[in-house]
């Protein structure tokens, strides 16, 4: 991490949305705002830097521990830097009744990693989550906001390609 | 063709929008209720309907609402739960995708039941493009006079704010819920206060359930017994079902309460039946909470009755040879499931989900995968299988919230039904760790 504090600040477009997000709750309760906000950050940088938390605080008027302490306890947010492309796979069990172990061995084997790792590009990163929602429709991975379902090695491989390209 | 309730329109193409939507009947709840009803009116109607909430509990949702306190002077809150994160469970996800509509419907006329005049829909964070669906149905619904100020000119101030989540089961868990829409770690507060009394920011809060919330447009539009109608005794009206694992059709079903479970899962209608060429090993009935039932007692109770997909006939025989309705995710194992592994995955899961505040939960679930772990992988005793159940009983019942009580009974019921199948993984160190064999160790055994 290189960037220094006051450098970090929300896109002009993003400080609006952060604004209106603010504005939803009651009188004094601006800290619900949090979780939305650090989503609005990731959603920017890709992670989530102490940096970037002590930004959400001032945004919020609220100590930069409140934002620590939320930050770390949900495992949405990636405290870490991650890669363009971050691919977060449900290991819960229906999802590996439908095949999951293998097609999740074999992305991790495709790409060369271990789940929690990035590709030595910087290009994807494999993390392991919990069900995801869609049991009926797994083996399953989300890339950001996009499910991929009913997964197999050969939709794997059309991922993987499309998305090195 | 059985009755449905929620989903008659889901396959109506653009059902999303406000516009086909409204020309499917919708919205007439809110016109009905807001204009011609009080709100204690309908409270009534929910009363009257039986409708239980749907995100596992089975509390009865109009008695629920009759429990909120009222001070003077002091707001009400409305929190629609759709954090929908128990394995087995994909329902909810379903019906705000395909339905959006349906549940701004649904709190509207809810929230004008309470008085709440600020309600939210917590989902859970990584259902983000499902937010941006609901976000956008309310700008419809706001746009129509449906939402707002002064509703349909008759006073009613309403807005409904989607909340994300962050990634935690435990946020489900309704005082954790609502600590997580503080802006807060997701740990469940100590009950009492109970939320409907001291709920969201201290004031008197209802917490319920994405489809609960979905039942109330048909309600108010036919009327709370013509739903108690539908139905077996008191598990009136319908239930979506979310149908994975080893059937011909995984998918979400909506049922009339009281089908049997051979016809849930084996009619064309629904499950399918089993996968070509395999055959039923076991059941979750309702999310990886409930107990597992092995074969001999899916179809059929422990007296040789039909069981049926009914609250009470999935829990007939208690944890001895019954299960539960639960969120009603139905996850179906064939003869390939390793019942061993199966146990350690979902052992992980409640390890991994403990918000760590008690610690017969927090040692208690991180133990237990831990000797599940050495089981599956061969490095098992049969002295294992008798501590796991000594300690899912030194959890249940010892926590705070009912995560241990969720994390203790699979493993209980598992060792119970399942036991000769430990203890092969005892006595077959080898096979059970067969690389490749993942889901499939127990194959040698059937
Ligand atoms: C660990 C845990 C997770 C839960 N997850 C959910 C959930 O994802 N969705 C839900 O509606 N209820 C969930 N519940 C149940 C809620 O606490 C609460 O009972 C429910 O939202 C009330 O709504 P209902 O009465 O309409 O079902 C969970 C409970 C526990 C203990
Ligand atoms: S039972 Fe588990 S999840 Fe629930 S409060 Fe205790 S530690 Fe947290
Ligand atoms: S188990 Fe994978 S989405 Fe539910």
């Amino acid at each position: 991490m290189t960037e220094a504090p006051n450098t970090v600040a929300f896109t002009p477009d993003r400080l609006a949305k952060s604004k209106e997000i603010i504005a939803r709750y009651p009188e004094g309760r601006q800290k619900s705002a949090l979780l939305p906000l650090l989503h609005l950050a990731q959603e920017q940088w890709g992670w989530v830097s102490p940096e970037v938390m002590d930004y959400v605080a001032e945004l919020l008027s609220i100590l930069p521990i409140e934002v620590y302490e939320v930050a770390t306890f949900y495992t949405m947010f990636h405290l870490d830097p991650v890669g363009k492309h971050v691919i977060e796979y449900c290991r819960t069990g229906p999802c590996c009744l439908m095949g999951g172990e293998d097609v999740y061995g074999y992305l991790r084997e495709k790409l060369g990693v271990e789940a929690g790792q990035t590709t030595a590009d910087g290009k994807f990163t494999v993390k392991e989550v919990e069900c995801l929602a869609a049991c009926g429709w797994g083996p399953v991975f989300q890339i950001r906001e996009k499910y991929y379902m009913n997964l197999t090695r050969e939709r794997v491989d059309e991922i993987i390609d499309e998305l090195s390209k | 063709m059985a009755k449905k309730i929620l989903t008659e329109y889901i396959n109506v193409p653009g059902i999303d929008t406000f516009e086909v939507y409204r020309k499917h009947g919708g919205y007439t709840a809110v016109e009905k209720a807001l204009k011609t009803m009080t709100p204690e009116e309908v409270v009534e109607e929910a009363k009257k309907s039986g409708v239980r909430g749907r995100g596992g509990a089975g509390f009865p949702m109009g008695m629920k609402w009759s429990f909120l306190a009222k001070p003077e002077g002091v707001p009400r809150y409305l929190v629609c739960n759709a954090d929908e994160s128990e394995p087995g469970t994909f329902k909810d996800h379903h019906l705000m995708k395909e339905l959006p509509h349906l549940l701004i419907e649904g709190m509207i006329v809810s929230s004008f039941a309470l008085g709440a005049h600020k309600s939210f829909i917590y989902v859970r964070g990584e259902l983000m493009y499902v937010i941006r669906i609901l976000e956008k149905a309310i700008e419809e619904a706001k746009e129509k006079g449906f939402l707002g100020k002064n509703i349909l000119g008759t006073g009613y101030d309403l807005e409904l704010v989607v909340q994300p989540g962050g990634g935690a089961y435990i946020c489900g868990e309704e005082t954790a819920l609502l600590e997580s829409l503080e802006g807060k770690r997701g740990n469940p507060r100590n009950k009492p206060p109970f939320p409907a009394i001291k709920g969201l920011y201290q004031s008197p809060t209802v917490v319920n359930n994405v489809e609960s919330i979905s039942n109330m447009p048909w309600i108010i539009n036919n009327g709370g017994d013509a739903y108690a109608a539908i139905g077996v005794g008191r598990s009136t009206g319908t239930k979506l079902i979310s149908a994975s694992g080893h059937i011909r059709k995984p998918g979400v079903y909506e049922i009339e309460l009281g089908v049997s479970v051979d016809e849930f899962l084996n009619s064309d209608e629904y499950c399918g039946g089993v996968r070509d060429g395999h055959y039923l090993k076991a059941l979750v009935a309702g999310g990886s909470s409930v107990p597992i039932l092995p074969a001999h007692l899916i179809t059929k109770t422990a007296n040789g009755e039909d069981r049926l997909m009914t609250y009470e006939s999935l829990s007939d025989g208690g944890f001895a040879t019954g299960s539960m309705l639960g969120s009603g995710g139905f996850i179906v194992f064939d003869e390939t499931a390793c019942i061993v592994r199966n146990t350690w995955n979902f052992s992980r899961f409640y390890h991994h989900e403990s918000c760590g505040q008690c610690s017969p939960c927090r040692e208690g679930t991180g133990w237990m995968e831990k000797v599940l772990h050495r089981l599956e992988h061969g490095h098992g005793s049969m002295h294992d299988i008798d501590l796991l159940v000594d300690i899912s009983k030194k959890i249940e019942g010892n926590t705070i919230c009912p995560l241990g009580d969720a994390a203790a009974w699979p493993v209980a019921s598992a060792i119970r039904h399942f036991r000769e199948e430990f203890e092969w993984h005892v006595t077959h160190p080898h096979e059970a760790t067969q690389p490749g064999a993942v889901y499939m160790g127990s194959a040698a055994l059937v």
